[in-house]
C-alpha cells in the first residue's frame, strides 16, 4: 500500500496509521475520507496521546452533570435550577503566528462551545504565558494577544474578569494563550450537541466557508513547527459582530423544541461538528458541500469539509421546523443553509451533488488509536530537584527592603491593571470582584449566590518536578477561591505541553496529570472539561510543562465573599496555614530566579493541611470572623502581605520578628498551604478557636494601620513607594 | 414611566440597562428592536451601549440608519425623553440629534475603569435629581469616547449649560489627570438645544446597586422618572 510521504505529511498521519486505516475500512481511503482521518485522528479533535492519562483524572460529583468529552464543555449544578457550563481551551500555535487573530479567534471558539449549549456566558478569564519583554518580537505577541482579546471579547458583551501572566524564557517564541468561558443556563434549557432523529435536517448557520484555517487542528495544532511564515494563511480572522449574532440567534433558539442538538465549528470545521455530533447521537450524516455556501471559488470537497472558518454553528432541525428555525435566523440577519441531513446508518457520507466523495464508518472516524509512549524520568530532572540552599548566600536584612520592592516590580508580580483596563469587566452587571484579586466573583442575579472563579497554574514548579507541580496546580487554584469564600466546584483544565513522542515530554504528562489526579480525588474537587494542547516547542526547545488549571467555586451568601485587601485599621493580621520556615522553600521560587537566576529545588506541599486550611478558612467566613484573605503565593510572604497592604492604601506592622532560618526563605520563601488574613481585634479569639479545632497554625503577625508595611528589623517601607513599584512595573517594559 | 431600550445588532448593554431600570427601580421597561418604528408606547427611549454593526466603518455610522432612528426623530420633537449611552451616544452624534464627534481615545486603547463624574447642571431632567456639582461614580467602557466639536459649538454648549457631566477627581476637580480618554475640556455628556435628548459616555446602568461598586447611576434614572 505505497502513499506518498507528503500526502500523510499534509495531513499529520504516519504511514502505520494508513495502514490501520486501510485495513479497517477493507480499501484504500479517499482524499476526502483521508482528510477525515487526518483531522479526527489528530491530537487535537483525538487526544491519541493523552487520553490514556487523562482517565486519571476524576470527574465525577454530585453535582457534575456534563462530564468531559460529553459535551462541547462541562456542566455543574449550582442549585435553584440553574447550572454552569465551563471549559478552557488553547490558541497557542496561532496566537505565536498572529497574535491579534490567533488570540482573537481563540476566544470566539470558546465562547461558542458554551453557548452551543444553550448557556449564556458571563465570564471570561485568561491565563497567558510569554517570553521576556526585553525582546521586541515578544512585545509584538503580547501586545497582539491581549488587543485580540480585548478587541473579540468587548464586542460580545461578555466581561473578562481576569486571570494569569507569566513571562519566562522557554515561551519566547511559543506563547501560550488559553481562554476560560462560563456560562449560565436554566438546567432544563441545555441542548445537546447531538445529530440524532433520522431525517432530522443538518444546518449550517453565520460564516460563509473559504479556505482559511485549513489544516488548523492537524497541523497547527498537532505538529511543531518551524516556518510559521509559511503557516500564516492558516490562522483564521475573527468577525466578533457576527458572533454576538450568533450567541443572541442561537439562545432564542434553545429556548424553542425547533431542533435536536446544536454544535459549533472549530478545529476540523465540518468535519469534526457534523461527526462528532452524529457519534454522539448514535446514527449517521450525509452532507452535499455543494449546499454549503463559500466564499471562495472553486472549492474542493476537501476543502469544504476542513475549512476553519470561523462564527459558524451547525444546527440539528427537527424536520417540520426548519421554516421557523430559519425565520429566526433571519430576522439575525444571519445567513442559514440546509446542507444535509440525519441518517439512521452510522455512515458519515459526504457528497459534491449527486457524487459520493467519503463514505466512512462515524465509529472508525472518532476511533483513533491510543497511544502509550515508554515513560522514563529525565535524567537533568536529578540536577534541578537536588538543590543545596546553603549553595546561595542569605539575604542580608538590609537589602530586604530593595528585594521586596524589585519582586513586586518584576513583571510575574507587578499589577496587571494596564492590561485588565482593557478588557470590559462590567459588563452583564455581575462584577463584584476585579480583575487583579485571588479570584474574580460574580453574583448570580435572582438568588443570594455567587460564583468565584479563577485560572492557576505555576510552570517553574511543573518544570521542576511535574509531580508536584501538577498537584499545586490544583492546590492553588482552589486556595485562590477558598480565600474569595467560595466552596470550589470543578475544575476545567488545559494542559500546555511540549511533543509527547519524545519520551522526556511525555513523562512530565503523566506525572503532571497524575499529580493533579491526586490533589482533585484528595480536594474532591472533579474536572469536567479540558483541553491538551502538545507540541509547544519551537527549534526542539519544549515549553515548561504548563497545566493551566480553570476553577469555579460557589458562594451560597453573596454577602460573604472575601478580597484579598486589608479593611480596617486596627485589625489582627494572622498567617493561616504551615508556620514552619523551611529554608529550602526559595526552592523553584520567583525570589530564587530573580535574584540568584536559579531555577531549582523541589516545590512542597503537604494536601492534609491544604484540607484543613480550607475548610477552617470557609467556616470563618461563614462566621464572619475574616475581613480579608489572601494567598502567598509567588513572591511568598513579603510580597503577600504587600499586595493586601496596596489593594486598600493600608499599612501593616509587624509584632517583634525574628526568623529562626533564613531570612530569605522567611520572607519570599514559597512555602504551600499559607493564607494571610484580617480579623478584628474582638474576633481574634474565635480565629484562634477556629484554628486550634481545625488544627491549623494561626500565626499573629502584626496589626493592619499607617501607611508604611514594617516587618521589625528587615522591611519599612511606604505604601507610596511599593506601589510606584509594583503599579507600573510591567507598564514600564512595555 | 415607560422605558424602551433600542437593540441593533451589537447591542449589548440592552440587559444591564433593562435591569437596572426594571429590577433595581421596578419601572416598566421593554425592548425596541431597530427595526420597529412605533414608539407610541414609551415615554423614554434608552440607546444603549456595544458595538452596533461591531462598530464597522465607524462606531453608530450604521447603526443610524437603522428604521428606528427616523422614529426617535419625531419623538424627541414631541418632547419625550432620549439618552444614548456609549455606543448610543456615538448613535446620537452619527444621526445629528447631537452635535459634536466622539474620537478614538487619545491613548489609543479600549478602557473599562471607574471614572468620577461632576454633575455641571443639575436642572435638566436627566439631573434633577442631583446636588449641584454633585461627583458621581460611574465606570466607562469605551475605545472612541473622545468627545471633540469646533469652538463654536463648545462655546455654544458651554453658554446654554448643555454639558451636564464632565470627568472629574473625587473632590469634583477638573484636570487632565482624571479625564480618561482626552475628550475636550472633559465633556462626558451632553444635551441637545431643546435639553430632550442626553448622550452620554460613561454607563449609568453598571452602577445601579451598592454591591457593583456605585448606586450613583440611579441619580440619572430617577431624575428622568421625576420630571414624568
Amino acid at each position: 500500500m505505497p502513499v506518498a510521504k507528503e500526502i500523510l505529511d499534509e495531513v499529520a498521519l504516519s504511514q502505520q496509521e494508513y495502514e490501520l486505516i486501510v485495513e479497517k475500512l477493507g480499501r484504500e481511503p479517499s482524499q476526502v475520507e483521508l482528510g477525515l482521518f487526518g483531522a479526527l485522528w489528530s491530537e487535537h479533535c483525538g487526544y491519541k496521546h493523552s487520553k490514556a492519562l487523562l482517565k486519571h483524572l476524576p470527574s465525577g460529583s454530585q453535582r457534575v452533570l456534563v462530564k468531559p468529552g460529553e459535551e462541547n464543555a462541562g456542566v455543574v449544578d449550582i442549585g435553584d435550577g440553574l447550572v454552569v457550563v465551563m471549559k478552557i481551551e488553547s490558541h497557542n500555535h496561532p496566537s505565536a503566528i498572529e497574535p491579534y487573530q490567533g488570540a482573537a479567534t481563540g476566544v470566539g471558539g470558546i465562547v461558542r462551545d458554551i453557548f452551543t449549549m444553550g448557556a449564556r456566558p458571563i465570564a471570561l478569564l485568561n491565563s497567558l504565558r510569554f517570553g521576556p519583554l526585553s525582546d521586541s518580537r515578544n512585545r509584538y505577541l503580547f501586545a497582539g494577544v491581549v488587543g485580540g482579546i480585548a478587541g473579540y471579547g468587548n464586542c460580545l458583551g461578555i466581561p473578562d474578569i481576569g486571570g494569569e501572566i507569566f513571562f519566562a524564557d522557554c515561551y519566547s517564541t511559543n506563547p501560550l494563550v488559553n481562554t476560560l468561558c462560563l456560562g449560565i443556563a436554566e438546567a432544563k434549557n441545555l441542548v445537546r450537541a447531538r445529530a440524532h432523529g433520522e431525517g432530522n435536517l443538518l444546518m449550517l448557520v453565520g460564516a460563509d466557508t473559504g479556505r482559511d484555517g485549513l489544516h488548523g487542528a492537524s497541523g497547527l495544532a498537532s505538529r511543531t513547527f518551524e516556518e510559521e511564515r509559511e503557516l500564516r494563511s492558516t490562522v483564521q480572522v475573527g468577525n466578533p459582530f457576527l458572533e454576538k449574532l450568533l450567541i443572541e440567534a442561537c439562545l432564542e433558539l434553545a429556548e424553542t423544541d425547533w431542533i435536536a442538538g446544536m454544535q459549533d465549528l472549530g478545529a476540523a470545521g465540518l468535519t469534526s461538528s457534523a461527526i462528532e455530533s452524529a457519534a454522539r447521537g448514535g446514527g449517521g450524516i450525509e452532507i452535499d458541500v455543494l449546499k454549503v455556501p463559500r466564499r471562495e471559488k472553486d472549492m474542493t470537497p476537501y476543502e469544504v469539509m476542513l475549512s476553519e472558518s470561523q462564527e459558524r454553528m451547525l444546527v440539528v432541525v427537527k424536520k417540520g421546523c426548519e421554516d421557523k428555525v430559519k425565520a429566526l435566523f433571519d430576522r439575525w440577519e444571519l445567513r442559514s443553509d440546509i446542507i444535509g441531513q440525519v441518517t439512521g446508518d452510522s455512515l458519515a457520507r459526504i457528497k459534491e451533488g449527486e457524487k459520493v466523495v467519503a463514505e466512512v464508518p462515524v465509529n472508525l472516524l472518532t476511533s483513533p488509536p491510543v497511544y502509550r509512549q515508554r515513560v522514563k524520568k529525565p535524567h537533568w530532572l536529578e540536577q534541578l530537584q537536588a538543590f543545596d540552599v546553603t549553595s546561595v548566600p542569605d539575604l542580608p536584612p538590609k537589602k530586604a527592603n530593595s528585594t521586596l520592592l524589585r519582586l513586586l516590580a518584576s513583571p510575574n508580580i507587578a499589577s496587571k491593571h494596564c492590561v485588565y483596563r482593557q478588557y470590559d469587566h462590567q459588563v452583564g452587571n455581575n462584577t463584584i470582584v476585579l480583575p487583579g484579586s485571588d479570584a474574580g466573583v460574580l453574583r448570580i442575579k435572582g438568588t443570594k449566590k455567587a460564583i468565584s472563579l479563577t485560572v492557576d497554574g505555576n510552570a517553574r514548579y511543573c518544570y521542576v518536578n511535574p509531580y508536584l507541580g501538577g498537584v499545586i496546580a490544583v492546590a492553588e487554584a482552589a486556595r485562590n477561591l477558598v480565600c474569595s469564600g467560595a466552596q470550589p466546584l470543578a475544575i476545567t483544565n488545559c494542559l500546555n505541553f511540549g511533543n509527547p513522542e519524545k519520551a522526556d515530554v511525555y513523562y512530565q504528562l503523566k506525572e503532571c496529570i497524575a499529580g493533579m489526579g491526586r490533589a482533585c480525588r484528595e480536594l474532591r474537587i472533579p474536572v469536567i472539561s479540558g483541553n491538551v494542547s502538545l507540541y509547544n516547542e519551537t527549534k526542539g526547545e519544549a515549553i515548561y510543562p504548563t497545566p493551566v488549571v480553570g476553577m469555579v467555586g460557589l458562594i451560597e451568601d453573596v454577602t460573604r465573599h472575601c478580597t484579598s485587601g486589608f479593611k480596617n485599621e486596627g485589625d489582627l493580621v494572622f498567617l493561616l496555614g504551615d508556620s514552619k520556615v523551611v529554608d529550602s522553600s526559595i526552592g523553584s521560587s520567583e525570589y530564587l530566579e530573580l535574584v540568584h537566576g536559579m531555577i531549582k529545588g523541589n516545590p512542597y506541599v503537604d494536601l492534609e493541611l491544604e484540607k484543613r486550611l480550607h475548610r477552617c478558612c470557609l467556616e470563618a467566613m461563614r462566621r464572619r470572623i475574616i475581613n480579608s484573605a489572601h494567598d502567598c503565593s509567588e513572591g511568598g510572604l513579603g510580597v503577600a502581605l504587600a499586595e493586601s497592604c496596596l489593594a486598600n492604601g493600608l499599612g501593616f506592622v509587624s509584632h517583634d520578628w525574628s526568623t529562626e532560618g533564613r531570612l530569605d526563605s522567611a520572607l519570599f520563601g514559597e512555602a504551600q498551604s499559607r493564607i494571610i488574613l484580617s480579623v478584628a481585634p474582638k474576633s481574634a479569639w474565635k480565629m484562634d478557636r477556629l484554628a486550634v479545632r481545625w488544627q491549623i497554625a494561626a500565626t499573629r503577625l502584626g496589626t493592619v494601620g499607617g501607611k508604611r508595611l514594617v516587618l521589625k528589623g528587615c522591611i519599612d517601607l511606604s505604601i507610596d513607594k511599593m506601589q510606584e513599584a509594583w503599579w507600573d512595573g510591567l507598564e514600564r517594559l512595555l | 414611566m415607560r422605558f424602551g431600550i433600542v437593540i441593533f445588532p451589537g447591542t449589548w448593554s440592552d440587559r444591564d440597562c433593562h435591569y437596572a431600570l426594571n429590577s433595581t427601580l421596578r419601572q416598566e421597561a421593554g425592548y425596541i428592536w431597530h427595526k420597529e418604528t412605533d414608539l407610541s408606547k414609551y415615554d423614554c427611549v434608552i440607546l444603549p451601549g456595544g458595538f452596533s454593526y461591531g462598530d464597522y466603518l465607524r462606531p453608530g455610522a450604521i447603526a443610524r440608519f437603522s428604521p428606528v432612528m427616523a422614529s426617535i426623530e419625531r419623538f424627541t420633537s414631541q418632547d419625550k425623553l432620549v439618552i444614548g449611552i456609549c455606543n448610543g451616544f456615538q448613535v446620537l452624534c452619527e444621526a445629528g440629534l447631537l452635535p459634536g464627534a466622539l474620537l478614538r481615545s487619545t491613548h489609543l486603547e479600549y478602557r473599562c475603569q471607574w471614572v468620577q463624574l461632576r454633575v455641571e447642571n443639575n436642572s435638566s431632567p436627566f439631573t434633577s435629581q442631583c446636588e449641584e456639582k454633585q461627583v458621581l461614580k460611574i465606570p466607562i467602557s469605551h475605545y472612541e469616547g473622545r468627545y471633540y466639536a469646533d469652538d463654536a459649538t463648545l462655546a455654544e454648549l458651554e453658554a446654554d449649560k448643555r454639558i451636564l457631566f464632565r470627568y472629574s477627581t473625587p473632590t469634583g476637580d477638573i484636570t487632565d489627570a482624571a479625564n480618561p480618554n482626552g475628550s475636550l475640556q472633559n465633556i462626558a455628556g451632553i444635551i441637545n438645544r431643546k435639553g430632550n435628548v442626553l448622550g452620554m459616555m460613561p454607563h449609568p446602568e453598571r452602577a445601579c446597586e451598592p454591591i457593583l461598586g456605585s448606586s450613583d447611576g440611579n441619580l440619572i434614572w430617577e431624575s428622568i422618572i421625576a420630571s414624568s
